[in-house]
């Protein structure tokens, strides 16, 4: 591997695991609050996208009005989704909200595809394509948004959850539901919040890859598992962990396909991710029974 | 193994209805067009009895189930086309090879609860979905294998879909008899105690991790032999069938048919089924759309299972009868 | 006592699905009924959606203009979601439930693979719009005698293109192509078909469906040496891999394959889609063809009408392999089934006979015997010559090269 290629596959790995980042924070933030695992998290992301695409090319939007209103239309519905589906659902089991977040995911993504049809599009790129070159690769503006965006996301987030009495209240819910009401906090309102957040940040993941990466109905499926992987990592509590979890593992990808091994087809990328979070799991299984033992 | 005769004599009579019944279904006059979809109605309960016992009885969510369905299909079809072993034969290899192959990440992944115990399964389903699409040379790759032969005993091949709805049926009540035998034994109070309380009844000297890995080795069993037939019955097969969306149904299946009952599988699997081949088809491409709405309202309104859902209204309204007539 | 409450159940569901199995139109004109099965959802939409797209404009267009012999014609279609298992299930409905004359699609090879022997075993012709040669080679189990496909195969697909190639003297390529179906069935056919035309595949890269950027996988292939990018898959991975070689400011040319005759590629791709080159069937080049060429007329007029109906820029060659299954099983009905609907409808063995009727006449008439002016069936896909043992009637030069130039498709050979 030329050291070209190996800079070429960094960046590529960099750009594809901020997204992955993104996405990885939305599962965080539901399932810290909540408890419960989105699985139409990555349907927000397609949303995101597919909506900047519309809007800019049918209601003629120009971009900064179209991106902002794409994440917000996502983040309505990912609010509308939370009270219909969720709220409604009340007491229910794991299994049960297991469901119906897939639900949720299959409908959404029958919905974008009868109204956008099959066929992917792709957004204009917010600078143009005109490639830089950084140390020897070649590299999108778009990349840089992507990757700059993140890093901004990630710093936002921390400062909200840190330093802001909304954010707190999150945490705290995060921390323990039942000692947060005690202190008058509404674990159904956070939980109402989280899901506006996770969809506002999923929807911005897609509006800033979009351009890059084109966009259809049924991206969410995969993005979604990416992104899950990378929450993992994190535990689905830690963001800071989750963004670093999810960088890694775009870069692990690319560097698996940069070293070229014969039998290795880029279909074991997912492969890849996959064993990753077995592993991860199986580490805090470790954790976790030694924990409940002690306690 | 006695538990099978210990039943009531009411059980009795269920279960010679419900032959009667099975022998009837094909028939020209009842429902003979649909024998394909009764077929494959048997072989979804087979899945779905082994899911029902492990997140019923153990209270352990799998989101993997399909992986362990598209083994046993895989190995019929490559050792019965390929290699041209005897599909009978092959049947069982692939039985005993899924069940090891549970065994052997059971009790690695039965020490995870709750939600991370549905994510490995879930991660386990997508990778072996994924082997199936990429070792080509043996699986064929993203287009599957074709050509599975019909099963046959001596000269009698099981060609006709007729021939096959009982043959898929014999097998389906065998494991639907077995699971229940499960139930009402030893095993089954052990599990029933585990899946209330994990700490009582370790107290009580059950090993947990033994008893959740031999349901889930079961379930295994189960969904590989299930496999197997669909191979032959629909003698093609492709990786799309065993990938995450196809856990979710046999999942779904599960929940409909209400989980800790063995016999609600079949309810479980036959309203999945029907709905699948008999109304979203009507649908056009909207049936995705038709789908998703109905898993999240079903999920939301009978979260129990339709089955027990259905009960539990009826029950309340038997009450608020009685109750009405109280007042007067 | 739970034993009986499901019984019961069981027993409600039974009656609920009886009614079902009984209804039938009592339509004064009874039409005839021709089964197609197509994925219009799930990874195969964007074959899929054009093909039921296209069956619908066609069935309107007959209907309108008369029918087939005076009576109506009917295409009752399913969705198979991409799923091929799903294809056994409605197949078994179309043949015994709805009790068509024929099938068309459905739109994969894997998904045509799964329904086969179900046509094989129920005697009724099947035309696939899926480029797989497996779907109609026989085998020990199954002779193919009912099966039809109507698009060039991917062997012929990957001869035309290596046939270019050897013109312009590029020896070694790089390919690069999608994990998919598609794209698996094009590595393979690459892969095989390399020594015969002495070309040297210098690496072989892959990428997933949804792969955001592929500049790894051509940065290794441009590292390799190859003089020439073969990308094989439908949109979007080959309109990024097109952006990708622009990025990297790869200069070397790059071949796709006809997953891209789509204006949705030019789109995505933007002008980096400028200079690619793809073999297709003639219908992006319509306009270029020669008035004697015998599929002028008719895919000037497939092509309007689409875009009329659907948007401009909307017709594809996928859609066009649906209208050719479709034409050849009308041109069967119309030549030679005398039986009226009503009769077919109601008589098993007439259904039976009828579908004989039609697969005897696409193999004896769908070719040159049949149509001597054109010298065969003209087609979307090419002009067809079916024979006893030529189930698809179409070779490679059916196809014709097109390169993108100034964002237009224009005609190389």
């Amino acid at each position: 591997m030329t050291t070209d290629l190996f800079v070429q596959s960094l960046t590529s790995g960099l750009t594809q695991g901020c997204i992955y980042a993104l996405i990885g924070l939305g599962f965080t933030i539901i399932f810290s609050v909540t408890g419960i695992i989105n699985f139409a998290q990555g349907d927000f992301v397609m949303l995101g996208g597919m909506l900047s695409f519309f809007l800019a090319k049918s209601a003629g939007l120009s971009l900064l009005p179209a991106l902002l209103l794409s994440i917000l239309i996502a983040t309505l519905i990912g609010a509308v989704l939370y009270l219909l589906a969720i709220r409604t659902a009340r007491r229910a089991s794991v299994v049960s909200l297991i469901i119906i977040t897939i639900g949720a995911a299959i409908f959404i993504r029958g919905i974008a595809g009868r109204i956008w049809g099959a066929n992917p599009v792709a957004p204009p790129f917010f600078t143009g394509d005109s490639p830089l070159s950084i140390l020897g690769a070649s590299i999108q503006p778009q990349a840089l948004w992507i990757i700059g965006t993140t890093l901004v996301a990630t710093i936002v987030l921390h400062l909200f959850f840190s330093y802001t009495m909304m954010g707190k209240a999150l945490k705290a819910c995060a921390m323990n539901r039942t000692a947060a009401t005690f202190v008058g906090i509404n674990p159904r309102m956070m939980a109402l919040i989280a899901f506006a957040m996770a969809a506002a940040l999923g929807a911005l993941g897609g509006v800033i890859i979009a351009p890059l990466s084109t966009t259809s109905y049924n991206v969410g499926a995969m993005l979604g598992l990416k992104g899950f992987v990378a929450a993992s990592v994190g535990g689905f509590r830690s963001q800071i962990v989750t963004v670093i979890g999810g960088i890694m593992l775009g870069l692990v990808e690319s560097l698996a396909v940069a070293l070229n091994w014969g039998p290795f087809t880029s279909a074991y990328k997912e492969a890849i991710a996959l064993v990753v979070l077995l592993l991860i799991l199986l580490i805090r299984s470790r954790k976790l029974s030694e924990e409940e033992r002690a306690g | 193994m006695l538990a099978i005769l210990k039943r009531n004599k009411w059980s009795y009579l269920a279960m010679v209805a419900f032959l009667f019944l099975l022998i009837l279904l094909p028939s020209q006059w009842f429902l003979g067009q649909k024998t394909f979809l009764l077929t494959l109605i048997g072989i979804n309960t087979m899945v779905t009895v082994g899911l029902c016992l492990l997140m019923g009885y153990t209270g352990q969510v799998s989101l993997g189930q399909a992986a362990f369905f598209g083994i046993g299909a895989y190995f019929s079809a490559i050792l019965s086309t390929r290699y041209d072993v005897n599909p009978w034969l092959a049947m069982l290899i692939a039985a005993m090879v899924t069940g090891a192959f549970a065994y052997v990440i059971g009790y690695p992944i039965f020490r995870l609860r709750g939600n991370y115990l549905a994510m490995a399964t879930l991660g386990l389903g997508i990778i072996v979905w994924i082997m199936f699409k990429e070792l080509s040379q043996y699986t064929g790759g993203p287009d599957g294998l074709g050509g599975i032969p019909n099963l046959s005993i001596g000269g009698f091949a099981f060609d006709s879909n007729l021939k096959r709805y009982f043959m898929v049926w014999f097998f389906c009540v065998c494991v639907l008899l077995i699971s229940q035998n499960i139930v009402r034994s030893r095993t089954g109070r052990a599990l029933r105690a585990i899946h209330s309380s994990e700490a009582a009844a370790e107290s009580v000297g059950i090993n947990i991790a033994q008893f959740k890995v031999k349901i889930f080795v079961l379930s295994a069993v189960f969904a590989s032999l299930a496999g197997s037939l669909y191979a032959h019955h629909t003698h093609a097969i492709s990786p799309s069938s065993f990938d995450f969306l196809g856990s979710v149904m046999i999942l779904v299946m599960a929940v409909v048919g209400g989980l800790a009952s063995i016999w609600g599988a079949i309810f479980g699997a036959a309203t999945i089924q029907y709905l699948k081949s008999e109304i979203l088809v009507q649908l056009g491409n909207n049936d995705v759309i038709v789908y998703g709405l109905l898993l999240m309202l079903v999920m939301i309104f009978m979260p129990k299972g339709l089955f027990v859902s259905l009960r539990d209204v009826y029950n309340g309204w038997r009450q608020r009868r009685s109750q009405r007539g109280v007042v007067t | 006592m739970r034993t009986w409450l499901y019984l019961l159940l069981v027993a409600v569901l039974l009656a609920a699905v009886i009614p079902m199995t009984g209804c039938g139109g009592n339509e004064a004109n009874e039409p005839y009924k021709v089964g197609a099965i197509f994925a219009t959802t799930g990874f195969n939409a964007p074959l899929g959606e054009p093909e039921q797209q296209t069956v619908n404009m066609m069935v309107e267009q007959i209907n309108a203009n008369g029918g087939i012999n005076g009576h109506p014609i009917e295409v009752i279609a399913y969705n198979n979601e991409s799923v091929a298992a799903n294809c056994a299930t409605l197949a078994d409905k179309l043949i015994n439930d709805d009790k068509v004359v024929a099938i068309i699609g459905p739109t994969g090879t894997g998904d045509s693979n799964a329904i086969v022997d179900t046509c094989d075993n129920a005697e009724i012709p099947l035309i696939s719009c899926a480029a797989g040669i497996s779907i109609i080679t026989p085998t020990a189990t199954n002779d193919k005698h009912w099966i039809f496909s109507t698009p060039q195969t991917t062997v012929m697909v990957v001869q035309r293109l290596y046939d270019y190639l050897n013109t312009q003297n590029i020896s070694t390529v790089g390919i690069i192509t999608d994990t998919a179906g598609f794209g698996a069935d094009g590595k393979a056919n690459l892969s095989a078909q390399a020594s015969t035309y002495g070309i040297t595949i210098t690496s072989a890269q892959t990428y997933n469906t949804d792969d955001p950027g592929m500049e790894t996988q051509l940065g290794i292939i441009r590292d390799s040496g190859a003089e020439a990018v073969i990308c094989w898959g439908t949109n979007p991975g080959p309109a990024i891999v097109a952006r990708n070689m622009v990025t990297l400011g790869m200069t070397i040319p790059l071949f796709c394959s006809h997953g891209i005759a789509f204006q949705s590629f030019i789109d995505l791709a933007g002008s980096a889609a400028n200079g690619v080159i793809f073999p297709a069937g003639k219908l992006p080049i319509a306009d270029n063809l020669t008035d004697a060429d015998p599929q002028k007329t008719l895919l000037l007029k497939y092509r309007d009408d689409f875009n009329a109906k659907y948007g401009n820029g909307k017709a594809n060659t996928f859609g066009g392999h649906a209208y050719d299954a479709l034409s050849i099983v009308v041109k069967a009905l119309e030549n030679a089934v005398q039986e009226s609907p009503k009769t077919i409808n109601s008589n098993d063995d007439t259904l039976k006979a009828v579908r004989a009727k039609i697969r005897d006449y696409i193999e004896g008439n769908i070719n040159s015997i049949g149509f001597p002016a054109t010298g065969g069936f003209p087609g979307t896909g090419g002009v067809f010559n079916m024979s006893a043992d030529n189930h698809n009637g179409l070779s490679k030069d059916c196809l014709v090269m097109v390169q993108i130039v100034n964002k237009k498709w224009t005609r190389l050979q």
